[in-house]
C-alpha cells in the first residue's frame, strides 16, 4: 500500500469512527436532559430510570469519543505535518476555543455522572444541559476548522507563503455556517433515529413497553424535526458549494461538461473515461435550479478543471446519492411519525410502524458518513482547497500502512466492545427496573 | 502575549504530569497490589478519580493545541521524528481510558473484567513510559532532520538510553503521585498501611530512577548533569524538592492529607521546573546542536494574540468549575443531599 493512500485511509477511518461518538456525545445529553426534566416535573420514576440508563450509555460512548478525539489531535501531525506546519496558526482558533468547550464538557460530565444524590436536583439537571451545549459548541467549532480547509480565508498566499494571518477571519470562513448547520442537524437526525430504532425494537420484544415508549418518543421527536429541516439545509449547502467549490458539486452530480440548463442526475454509473453517466435518471434543468435557483443557469462542470485536479467522481457521486436518498427516506418516516402523532394515534402501537423505525436505526449514520465522504473526498486532491495538495502534506516517514493496519485493528475491536457493552446495557434494563425503580442509588 | 502562551503551555504540561500522572499511577499501583487487596484498592481509586479523570486528560489536549497553533515547527518535528513512540503512547491512551470506563459501566461483572483490568494496568504503564520517553527524546539531542536512513531519522532519536531512562522515571513519578494521593483516601487501616508502604517504595523508586536518568545522560553525553549543577536556581529547586521528599516521608502516616498531597505535587512541579528552567526557552534540541525554542519556532502576530486571548478567556470558565468539581468530590464533602 502506498504511503499517501495509507495515510488517507487512516485519516478517513479515524474520522469516520470519531464522528459517530462525537454525534452521540453531542445529542444524547439533550435526550437525557429532556427525560431528566420530565422526571423533575412529573416525578414519574420511569423517567429517572431512563435518564440513568441513557447516562450509562453516554459514559461508554463519551470515553470512546474522547480517546478517538485525542488520537485525532495527534494524527493531524503524525500524518499531515506539512499541512499542520502552515495551517496550525491559521485555523487554530476554533481548536483553541474547542479546548475550552471540551474542558467544560468533561467537567460537567463528572458532575452529572457522579452527582446523583449529591447536588440540588436542578443544579444536577443543569450540568447535564451544559454537557450538551458544550458538546454542540465543540462540534460547530471543529466543523469551522474543516470549513477552512474547504474554503480557506484569513491569510494572503504570496509565493508559497502564508502572510497576514487573521485567525478570526479564518474561523468565519465562507463554509463554516452552512457546514456547521448541516452537521448539527445531522447529529440530531442520526442519533435520534438510532436511539428511537433501538427502543422501537425493545417495544417489539414486549419488554417494559412503557419505559421504551417514553424513550422512543423523546428520541424520535428530536430526530424527526431535524430530519425535516435537513434537506433545506442541504439545499443551502449545495447552493453554497456551487459557488465556492464548483469541482465538488460537479463531482457530486457527475456533471462532466459545463452547460446551461444542466440536468439533475439521479443514480447511474459514472464512466470517467467516457465522461458520461450510464443508466441514470436525468431531470432537465433541475441541477441549474438547485445550484443557482434558475432552470437556465450555467453550471460549471469538471471540464473547467485540469484532469489532475478532479476529485474521484464515482465515490463522490455515489456518496451524494446515498446521503440524499437516505435523507428522503428519513423525511418520509418523520412525516409518518407526525401524522401518527396528530391523526393516527393507533399507528404507534402497530408492529409495522415500529418495524419501520427499527429498520431505520442505522440509516442516519450511514447518511452522515456518506455526507462526510462527499465533503472530504470531494475536496481532493486538495488538503487546503486550491492552496495545498494532499500529496504535498503527507508525512515523510515510510511504512504508514502498518500504522493503518494497527489502528484499523484497534478501531474494529473498540467498535466490537462498544457494541457488546451497549447490548449488555440494554439487556440489563429490565433488571434495573425491577431492582431500583424508586431509589436514586449510586449508578 | 507570547509569554502568556508559554505560561499556559508550561502550566498544562505540568497539570497533565501531576493530575494525569496520578491517574496513570493508580493503574501502576494496581499492578503491584496483591489480589486480596485489589478490589478495595480499585474501589478507592474509582471513587476518587472517577469524576475527574476525564478532565485530567484534557490538559494534554490543551498542550497539543497550544503546540500546533502556537509552535507548529515543534509539533511537526515531534510528529515526524517521534512518530513511533507517539503512536504507541496513543495506543496506551486509548486502552487506558476505555478500559477504565468500560470495566465500571459493563452491566455484568463477569470474566470480561479480567480483560479490562489487564488492558487498564498495562496501558497505565505504557502511556507514561512513552510520554517520558518523548520528553527525553525532545531534549536528548538525537533528532536529526537531515538523517538519511530510517533508523537514524525515526528510531534512534528516541531509542536510546537517555530517553528510556526518562520514560522509567516518569513511571516512577506516576506511581509516587498515585500512592501518596490514595493515602489520604484509604479508609480501612489495612488498605491505608498498604498504600503507605507503596508510597515509600515509590519514593525510593523515584530517587533511583532519577539517578538512572543522570547516569544515562552521562553515558549518552546529554549535557544535563554538568549544566544542572552549575546553575544556582536549578540547584536551589532540586534541594527544595529533596527536602520536600524528606518531609513527605515523615508525614505520610499521620500527617495532614492535604499537606502530603501538596508536598508530592510540589516535588514533581519542582523537578519539572528545574528541567524547564534549565532548557528554557528550548523545547527540542536537534542533533546539529541547534534548537527549536519557544522564540524561534513560534507563530507570529495575530495567531499568538488570539491564541493567548482564547486561553485566558477559556481559563475564566474552566478554572472555577474545575475547582468546584475537585472540591465537590473530595471525600467528606457531601454537598447537599438530593431528596
Ligand atoms: C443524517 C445525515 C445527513 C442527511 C440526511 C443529509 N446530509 Fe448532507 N451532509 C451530511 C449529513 C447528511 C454531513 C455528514 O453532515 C455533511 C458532511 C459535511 C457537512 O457539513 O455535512 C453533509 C454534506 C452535504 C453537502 C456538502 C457540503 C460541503 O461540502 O460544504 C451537501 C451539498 C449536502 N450535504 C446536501 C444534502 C442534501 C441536499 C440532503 C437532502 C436530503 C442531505 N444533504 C441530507
Ligand atoms: C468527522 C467527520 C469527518 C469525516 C467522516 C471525515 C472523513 C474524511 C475522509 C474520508 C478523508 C479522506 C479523503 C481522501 O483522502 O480521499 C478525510 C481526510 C482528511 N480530513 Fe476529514 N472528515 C471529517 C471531518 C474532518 C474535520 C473536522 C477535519 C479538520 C478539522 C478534517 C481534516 C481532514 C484532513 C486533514 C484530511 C487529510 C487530507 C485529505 O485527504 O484531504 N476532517 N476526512
Ligand atoms: C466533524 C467533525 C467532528 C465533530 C463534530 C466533533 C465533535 C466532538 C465532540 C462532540 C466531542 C465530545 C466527546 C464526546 O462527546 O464523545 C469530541 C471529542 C473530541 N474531539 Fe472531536 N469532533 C470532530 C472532529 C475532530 C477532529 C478533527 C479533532 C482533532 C483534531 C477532534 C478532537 C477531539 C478531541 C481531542 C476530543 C476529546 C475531548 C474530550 O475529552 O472531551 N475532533 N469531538
Amino acid at each position: 500500500m502506498e504511503d499517501l493512500l495509507a495515510a488517507r485511509s487512516q485519516m478517513a477511518l479515524s474520522m469516520a469512527f470519531h464522528i459517530i461518538f462525537a454525534c452521540i456525545g453531542m445529542v444524547m445529553p439533550f435526550f437525557m436532559a429532556t427525560s431528566h426534566y420530565k422526571y423533575l416535573k412529573t416525578n414519574n420514576p420511569l423517567y429517572l430510570d431512563l435518564t440513568k440508563a441513557w447516562s450509562k450509555g453516554v459514559a461508554i460512548f463519551f470515553v470512546t469519543g474522547a480517546v478517538s478525539g485525542t488520537m485525532l489531535s495527534f494524527e493531524l501531525g503524525l500524518l499531515w505535518p506539512e499541512f499542520m506546519l502552515h495551517a496550525g496558526p491559521i485555523f487554530g482558533m476554533p481548536f483553541s476555543l474547542e479546548g475550552t468547550a471540551f474542558f467544560i464538557e468533561a467537567i460537567a460530565l463528572g458532575f452529572f455522572l457522579y452527582g446523583w444524590g449529591k447536588f440540588k436536583p436542578w443544579f444536577h439537571w443543569f450540568t447535564g444541559v451544559v454537557i450538551g451545549v458544550s458538546g454542540l459548541a465543540s462540534g460547530i467549532l471543529v466543523v469551522a476548522a474543516n470549513g477552512w480547509m474547504n474554503s480557506p480565508s484569513g491569510f494572503d498566499y504570496v509565493d508559497g507563503k502564508f502572510l497576514n494571518i487573521d485567525p478570526i477571519a479564518a474561523m468565519f470562513n465562507d463554509a463554516w455556517f452552512t457546514q456547521a448547520l448541516h452537521m448539527s442537524l445531522a447529529a440530531f437526525v442520526s442519533t435520534g433515529f438510532a436511539v428511537a430504532g433501538i427502543h422501537a425494537y425493545m417495544m417489539l420484544k414486549g419488554q417494559n413497553i412503557e419505559f421504551h415508549r417514553k424513550a422512543f418518543t423523546i428520541a424520535i421527536f428530536f430526530g424527526a424535526v431535524a430530519a425535516l429541516l435537513q434537506p433545506i439545509s442541504g439545499d443551502i449547502s449545495a447552493k453554497d458549494i456551487a459557488v465556492r467549490q464548483p469541482a465538488k458539486l460537479a463531482a457530486m452530480e457527475a456533471h462532466f461538461e459545463t452547460s446551461k440548463a444542466a440536468p439533475l442526475i439521479i443514480g447511474g454509473i459514472p464512466d470517467v473515461e467516457a465522461k458520461e453517466v450510464n443508466y441514470a435518471i436525468k431531470i432537465p434543468g433541475a441541477l441549474s435550479f438547485l445550484a443557482h435557483g434558475d432552470f437556465e443557469a450555467e453550471v460549471i462542470g469538471l471540464d473547467q478543471f485540469p484532469e489532475e485536479h478532479h476529485p474521484p467522481v464515482a465515490i463522490v457521486h455515489y456518496a451524494f446519492q446515498i446521503m440524499v436518498g437516505l435523507g428522503m427516506v428519513l423525511v418520509s418516516l418523520s412525516l409518518l411519525y407526525f401524522i401518527s402523532l396528530w391523526k393516527k394515534k393507533n399507528w404507534q402501537v402497530k408492529r409495522w410502524f415500529l418495524w419501520l423505525f427499527v429498520i431505520a436505526t442505522p440509516l442516519g449514520f450511514i447518511a452522515l458518513e456518506a455526507g462526510w465522504t462527499v465533503t472530504e473526498v470531494g475536496r481532493q486532491p486538495w488538503i487546503i482547497y486550491e492552496i495545498m495538495l494532499t500529496k504535498d502534506a503527507v508525512t515523510p516517514i515510510p511504512g504508514i500502512q502498518y500504522s493503518f493496519f494497527i489502528f484499523t485493528a484497534i478501531y474494529v475491536s473498540l467498535a466490537a466492545i462498544v457494541s457488546f457493552l451497549l447490548y449488555r446495557q440494554i439487556k440489563a434494563v429490565p433488571e434495573s427496573l425491577k431492582n431500583n425503580t424508586h431509589t436514586s442509588s449510586e449508578s | 502575549m507570547l509569554y502568556v502562551v508559554i505560561i499556559f503551555l508550561g502550566l498544562s504540561l505540568l497539570m497533565y504530569v501531576i493530575l494525569g500522572g496520578a491517574d496513570f499511577g493508580a493503574g501502576i499501583l494496581e499492578m503491584f497490589t496483591p489480589a486480596s487487596m485489589r478490589d478495595q484498592l480499585r474501589d478507592t481509586t474509582y471513587k476518587t478519580i472517577g469524576p475527574i479523570w476525564e478532565a485530567n486528560h484534557m490538559w494534554l489536549i490543551i498542550a497539543i493545541v497550544i503546540l500546533f497553533v502556537g509552535f507548529p515547527p515543534i509539533y511537526t518535528t515531534l510528529s515526524v521524528h517521534l512518530h513511533i513512540p507517539l503512536a504507541l503512547m496513543l495506543i496506551g491512551i486509548i486502552g487506558r481510558g476505555t478500559a477504565f470506563v468500560f470495566r465500571h459501566y459493563d452491566a455484568y461483572k463477569d470474566d470480561m473484567q479480567k480483560v479490562y483490568n489487564f488492558v487498564f494496568t498495562y496501558s497505565s504503564f505504557i502511556t507514561p513510559f512513552f510520554l517520558g520517553l518523548i520528553f527525553g527524546a525532545a531534549v536528548g539531542g538525537q533528532i536529526d532532520p537531515e538523517a538519511k536512513s530510517f533508523y537514524e531519522a525515526y528510531i534512534h532519536p528516541w531509542f536510546n538510553l537517555f530517553s528510556i531512562s526518562v520514560g522509567i522515571f516518569t513511571i516512577a513519578i506516576c506511581g509516587f503521585l498515585a500512592s501518596v494521593f490514595l493515602v489520604g483516601e484509604a479508609k480501612r487501616p489495612e488498605v491505608k498501611s498498604f498504600v503507605i508502604k507503596k508510597a515509600k517504595l515509590f519514593i525510593v523508586f523515584v530517587v533511583l530512577a532519577g539517578g538512572f536518568v543522570f547516569g544515562a545522560s552521562i553515558i549518552d553525553e546529554v549535557p544535563l548533569v554538568g549544566l544542572l549543577f552549575t546553575e544556582w536556581i536549578t540547584i536551589g529547586i532540586l534541594v527544595l524538592a529533596t527536602l520536600a521528599i524528606a518531609l513527605l516521608w515523615l508525614n505520610l502516616k499521620n500527617g495532614n492529607k492535604i499537606l502530603v498531597r501538596l508536598l508530592s505535587g510540589f516535588v514533581v512541579a519542582a523537578i519539572l521546573s528545574a528541567f524547564g528552567y534549565h532548557y528554557f526557552p528550548d523545547l527540542i534540541i536537534l542533533k546539529s546542536g541547534e534548537n527549536l525554542s519557544v522564540f524561534n519556532s513560534s507563530a507570529t502576530g495575530k495567531s499568538i494574540t488570539t491564541l493567548a486571548w482564547a486561553l485566558m478567556i477559556g481559563s475564566v470558565f474552566i478554572l472555577p468549575s474545575l475547582f468546584y468539581l475537585l472540591y465537590s468530590f473530595q471525600s467528606g464533602n457531601e454537598v447537599e443531599k438530593n431528596a
